[in-house]
């Protein structure tokens, strides 16, 4: 079932987390730049998604977060069993919670920003 | 527990002439319930934990369970814990325990079998798991014409020489708070002896050594609590070893020939 050593998987939840310290820093500066009631109205909120190099910018914050945040959850999971049955389900389910995640947020992005899913 | 212990040695002595052992009692064949006996013994300045259990095994209650051999805490037999700290019976004198009822409860984590005696089957097959010997292909006992010295310099046993303390006392299993809710998870002494022959200059067998503690209920689900550490009669360090294996395993090694194996291993799966 294993198609990653623990190790690699343990390489990539270290980078992500990394990754996401860098890039939710700069998004938090991105807000504070002008009042915090501001940049939620609508009209700043559509032009930080019509922005590309922001929206990659959100785009990396919800992929490093899922990785990060659902492998988390994987080895908060299989600490509670110790069963084979158990092991894949809980790999499974939080590899397809993950993608089900970053397609969703993906899918908001691109709405934001005018391309297509009217 | 760092603090009480600091506590203990900060006053260092308590002088009693005895004490009331608390001691756990059960046994789960029989079908005695758990439940604690207190039994008063006189102590001396000397006495040791396992001299007092003794004392009251010897003119008290015989029928009390105790596991001990060397009494110098070499054999790590006496392995339990007093005052809800593991340590060994043998190595803890009853002048350094605060308060004159000391509790005696069998060691956690691991099954139990009768009052202060628990099960070491699962420990030792975690241990014998990591192959704690030294494996060299280059090494031909068949042959004794062949046989040669395998040079060491001392630096080279600098870097595994803590680790080869351990008595596998099983006091940092106890411990540990993961091996309190994963069975599977190896422990700090298993862990700690897999960096401990990977990290020995003779050793050229690591292959199948770090295949077994790189998996999922291996070495990456070590919270670092450091209580292992902390409760170690002989002054081993397993979280080190722990996060020294870890380093390995994500490539900060310096060690070029363990990297060669590492990168020959990865080429493999």
């Amino acid at each position: 079932m294993a198609m990653l050593k623990e190790s690699q998987i343990m390489k990539i939840h270290y980078v992500t987390a990394i990754g996401a310290l860098i890039v939710v820093a700069v998004h938090i500066m991105m807000r504070i730049i002008m009042p915090y009631s501001m940049s939620l109205e609508y009209g700043n909120v559509i032009a930080n998604y019509h922005n590309i190099p922001y929206a990659i910018l959100l785009e990396s914050i919800l992929v490093l977060i899922a990785i990060h945040g659902f492998n988390g959850l994987r080895v908060i999971l299989l600490e509670l069993r110790q069963s084979k049955a158990w092991e894949d389900g809980v790999t499974i389910l939080t590899i397809v919670a993950m993608m089900a995640v970053v397609a969703y947020g993906t899918r908001t992005i691109l709405v934001a920003q005018g391309l297509g899913f009217e | 527990m760092e603090k009480k212990r600091a506590r203990e040695k900060k006053e260092k002595e308590y002088p009693k002439t005895s004490v009331v052992l608390k001691v756990f009692r059960a046994n789960r064949i029989s079908g005695q319930p758990p439940h604690y006996d207190s039994i008063e013994v006189p102590v001396q300045r000397w006495t040791t934990v396992l001299d007092a259990l003794l004392q009251a095994k010897q003119y008290k209650d015989p029928s009390i369970s105790i596991r001990y051999s060397c009494r110098m805490a070499t054999c790590g037999s006496c392995g339990m814990k007093i005052n809800g700290i593991p340590r060994l019976a043998c190595y803890t004198k009853v002048s350094e325990l605060e308060g004159s009822t000391i509790t005696v409860e069998p060691l956690s984590n691991f099954p139990h079998i009768r009052d202060l005696v628990a099960d070491f089957s699962q420990f030792f097959s975690h241990h014998k798991r990591v192959k704690p010997f030294i494996e060299n292909s280059e090494a031909d006992i068949a042959d004794p014409g062949t046989l040669t010295e395998f040079v060491q310099r001392p630096e080279d046993l600098d870097k595994f020489l803590q680790f080869s303390y351990c008595i596998k006392c099983g006091l940092c299993y106890s411990a540990c708070p993961t091996v309190a809710t994963d069975t599977k998870f190896p422990g700090p002494q298993a862990l700690s002896q897999a960096y401990r022959y990977f990290a020995d200059n003779r050793d050229t067998g690591s292959k199948e050594r770090l295949d077994n503690v790189d998996e999922r209920h291996g070495i990456w689900r070590c919270h670092f609590a450091g209580s292992c550490s902390v409760v170690c009669p002989k002054g081993v360090d397993p979280a080190l070893g722990i996060q020294l294996l870890r380093g390995h395993l994500l490539g900060f090694s310096s060690n070029e020939k363990k990297i060669a194996e590492k990168k020959e291993r990865l080429k493999r799966d």
